[in-house]
């Protein structure tokens, strides 16, 4: 009775489930030229698998040159932010199959930041952004002896923004940051919102005050391409609304 | 997506003058704050351009679609424009504040939007200069003369 399930098994794994896919990657040198080009590269890899693992394939057996940031390759550090087919996506998130493989998948580093080599772009604007915004628990008083408690409803408010990688998917999708790059950008604005929004925390008016900045959050065109870029779902363009709503009414 | 990438893809011209040594010019990201980058840049200024820009809007809906029915489709059309009717309607206080409030709002609406275009699309600082300052001396030309007029406007002029 087992003998043709174990038969139809081997077959199965007898079928290669390998598929020809073509890379196309923007490739930078500065120590080879002043422009980019567009490189293709074929290698066979399990539709199953992610674009990450196809840069590995490339890196580890093609051409070691090929230079991309990645850390914990599971969604979690949010190093691997790239531009793939014209979207901004986390490599180590975004599976083969997902993406058309029959046509060439495009790979570049993502927009609005200077590109180091090939995918690595200089990450210092975001995180001055981020720095800028205080993203840490500000309070007055002498600490308490235990935990500052919360109800749930108070975590609740701003669950959304607590999930944050700093991936820079978002601000590096945003049309006003690509201009000028002077913009705050969703992510600080994100991670601003995580603690104007928490109960426990003292320094909200500041960040506020902050994020009115000229270049702060009245520059954002609720155009969502923040929103639809963020590889954890978060509602980005939601949140930076909260915070325009939140500048309005603490005035008036 | 692809579409449009293939063709760029191509040998480097002239590729060769970069080496360890002698690497391509560094472009400078946008972005960076440095000593230089101002830092008093706060004020409500943009605050309340924002708030102006939606409360003028819903004010405009009303405004320029009354303004737009009564001109082009009661009462003959657009065949029953001419000075008369002009100076008919502006002997109206109620019609002169009517289009007093149009055409600022219309102007600061349409002038605030330009500015916030050019905030996002021009990318030197010189042409940013250059556009908004001939964006505002234009409004500033149009609310000053058509406010000019709706005033002083004498309907018995020859």
């Amino acid at each position: 009775m087992a003998t043709p399930v174990l038969d139809k098994v081997e077959k199965d794994s007898a079928a290669s489930p390998y598929i020809t896919v073509t890379f196309r990657i923007r490739r930078y040198n500065p120590e080879v030229s002043d422009a980019a080009v567009w490189e293709d590269f074929q290698i066979e890899i399990d539709p199953k698998e992610r674009v990450l693992d196809g840069l590995h394939k490339i890196k580890w057996d093609l051409d070691g040159t090929l230079t991309f940031r990645r850390s914990c390759a599971h969604g979690i550090c949010g190093s691997d932010a790239m531009r793939i087919n014209g979207k901004n996506r986390l490599a180590c998130k975004t599976l083969i199959k997902d993406i058309n493989p029959e046509k060439p998948i495009t790979v570049e580093a993502i927009k609005g930041l200077t590109v180091m080599k090939d995918l690595v772009v200089d990450m210092e604007p975001f995180f001055q952004a981020y720095r800028d915004v205080m993203p840490f628990l500000v309070t007055k008083g002498n600490e308490p002896t235990r935990e500052r408690l919360q109800s749930a409803e108070d975590r609740e408010r701003f669950d959304d923004t607590t999930k944050c990688i700093l991936c820079a998917a978002c601000t590096s999708s945003c049309p006003v940051f690509w201009n000028d790059g002077q913009y705050f950008g969703p992510a600080a604005i994100v991670n601003a919102h995580r603690f104007i929004f928490d109960s426990r925390d003292e320094a909200g008016e500041q960040r506020l005050e902050i994020l009115n900045d000229k270049d702060g959050v009245w520059r954002c065109r609720t155009t969502f391409n923040c929103t639809d870029a963020c590889p954890r779902g978060i509602e980005i363009t939601k949140a930076i609304q909260e915070v325009k709503r939140a500048l309005i009414t603490r005035r008036f | 997506m692809s579409a449009d990438t293939s063709t760029a893809i191509g040998p480097v011209e002239g590729g060769a003058h970069y080496d360890v040594d002698n690497p391509a010019p560094y472009i400078e990201a946008p972005r960076k704050r440095t000593g230089k980058t101002p830092r008093a840049t706060r004020g409500n200024f943009e605050m309340a351009a924002w708030l102006f820009m939606r409360l003028s809007g819903v004010v405009l809906v009303v405004l320029v679609l009354g303004h737009l029915l009564i001109q082009l489709f009661l009462d003959g059309g657009v065949s029953k424009i001419g000075f008369a009717f002009v100076a008919g309607r502006w002997a109206s206080p109620f019609w002169q504040v009517w289009d007093l409030l149009m055409l600022w709002l219309a102007m600061l609406h349409g002038a605030n939007g330009l500015r916030t275009v050019i905030n996002d699309y021009a990318e030197r600082a010189n042409t940013r200069l250059w556009l908004k300052g001939l964006l505002y001396t234009a409004t500033v030309f149009t609310i000053l003369l058509g406010t000019l007029v709706i005033f002083t406007f004498d309907p018995n002029i020859r």
